[in-house]
């Protein structure tokens, strides 16, 4: 499993890689491989305001759907929309193509999630 | 590994896509030991089992399988099964896991008055799936015995790669294949013989996508003791000339909903989602999924049969959004 130490993680398993003011937002190597082979993605409206922790697409493999929830607060501006006709991609490279939005946010914001390291230690222990 | 019906059985080996298009590719097997197996012997058998079950059990000879379903006083299902004809008076039944024991109590108490013996061999029989249209070929390769020339719902005894096995031509994935009884502790020297010929391992992820695209139906999602297999597309199973347990609550049914085929689009349909119809509540999906071949959402709901023909158009509640669906007919993906 694969856990890239410049990422930062939240414990509901999204990884978030600042870019400016600006956060790439996916689901992690160990999300991905638990969900199987996903199918389907449900992704938020570009321009919409979200608070921390709340659910804002969803992840849809072959056996469940799964929320995905914003690491923290802040605008959407982009959705990933070579989802839409390629799912697959957040299987393939959960970490690269297969971001799902980017997000607007105070870049502070990001202090509060947990690092490689701690995300691994979530991970192993479920 | 998850739990089921008390066993712990893998949703997949690698992946359910990689599985389920291994088996309409080429073949694919399942180690659906898990299912139940009984016994009924005896002089009474035949009467007992027309009594018993809804299929024609008089017209199954011997070598020959047939599904069917135990009706229930209330004009429900107690179960779906699989009935193999083994001898003149030996007939094997296969029910699911989950129904063993209410199955076998059920039964029981029917059998009272029949010169007829129940044996439950849950126990004394594993059960692997060899499905795909690749299975009959690979599995001839391990057997001296003519798989080839047998015709679907055929039965016979045989040695696949060296050990005791009962075939049978039938499956749950709407692909050609064999069904094969074998000993509990015979049956890891099987699985390993096919694993070696290039069968692929596959888990109960796919075994439920593979039965969906063929519109074969789930015990306690499409049929439960409640529900009426006439008011399915399974009503064909029912033949009201023979008298059976339950026979004046199970005919003419009113059917308030009717069992329909659906394809989804923009979303995956998932088993308690509603159906509307007209932006009103007129039905509830059963079991939905993913179809690997279509690459679309199908499901199986209970309609109100105004809303229940082929063609139309419906919607299903995704997440609070409606995505439209079509009534289609099943199954969904032909052989």
């Amino acid at each position: 499993m694969n856990y890239p130490s410049e990422l930062r993680y939240t414990k509901s398993h999204e990884w978030v890689r600042l870019e400016g003011d600006v956060a790439v937002v996916g689901i992690t190597d160990f999300a991905q491989d638990a969900l199987g082979d996903v199918v389907f993605v449900d992704l938020p409206q570009v321009g919409k305001a979200v608070e921390a922790g709340s659910a804002v697409a969803v992840v849809e493999s072959v056996k469940t759907a799964s929320d995905i929830y914003a690491p923290v607060a802040g605008e959407i501006l982009e959705v990933n929309s070579a989802l839409s006709d390629k799912p697959e991609l957040i299987n393939q490279a959960p970490y690269g193509e297969g971001w799902l939005f980017k997000m607007k946010v105070n870049p502070a914001d990001l202090n509060g999630l947990l690092s490689a390291a701690e995300y691994q230690a979530v991970a192993e222990s479920q | 590994m998850v739990p089921f019906a008390g066993y712990e059985m893998p949703i997949q080996y690698t992946s359910i896509t990689s599985e389920h298009l291994a088996v309409r590719g080429l073949v694919g097997m399942f180690d659906v030991s898990h299912m139940g197996e009984f016994w009924i012997k005896g002089p009474g058998a035949l009467e007992f089992l027309q009594y018993a079950t809804l299929n024609d059990v008089a017209k199954l000879k011997v070598g020959r399988a047939q599904y069917s379903m135990l009706p229930n006083a209330q004009g429900g299902v107690v179960d779906d099964i699989y009935l193999y004809r083994t001898g003149e008076e030996e007939y094997l039944m296969v029910v699911n896991a989950a129904n063993i024991e209410k199955d076998w109590g059920h039964l029981q108490r029917l059998a009272e008055g029949f010169e007829v013996r129940l044996e439950d061999a849950s126990d004394f029989f594993a059960l692997i799936a060899v499905q795909g249209p690749h299975a009959v070929a690979v599995l001839q390769k391990l057997t001296d015995t003519d798989l080839v020339s047998r015709k679907k719902n055929d039965t016979f005894m045989g040695k696949l790669a060296g050990k005791w096995a009962r075939f049978a031509r039938t499956g749950y994935t709407g692909e050609d294949g064999y069904e094969v009884f074998v000993a509990p502790d015979e049956a890891p020297a099987v699985w390993a013989a096919l694993l070696d010929a290039g069968v692929t391992p596959c888990g109960l992820g796919a075994r439920d996508t593979l039965r969906l695209e063929a519109g074969f139906p789930l015990y306690g999602h499409e049929l439960t003791d409640t529900t009426n297999p006439l008011c399915t597309p399974f009503d064909w199973v029912v033949k009201g000339q023979k008298e059976f347990y339950g026979k004046q609550a199970l005919l003419h049914p009113a059917c308030e909903r009717r069992l329909v085929g659906l394809l989804v689009e923009g979303g995956i349909p998932r088993e308690g989602y509603r159906v509307l119809g007209g932006g009103k509540e007129v039905g509830v999906l059963t079991s939905g999924t993913h179809s690997p071949v279509l690459k679309k959402g199908i499901g199986l709901a209970y309609v109100q049969p105004e809303w229940a023909g082929v063609g139309t158009a419906l919607e299903v509640e995704i997440r609070g959004r409606a995505a439209p669906a079509t009534v289609v007919e099943t199954p969904f993906v032909k052989r």
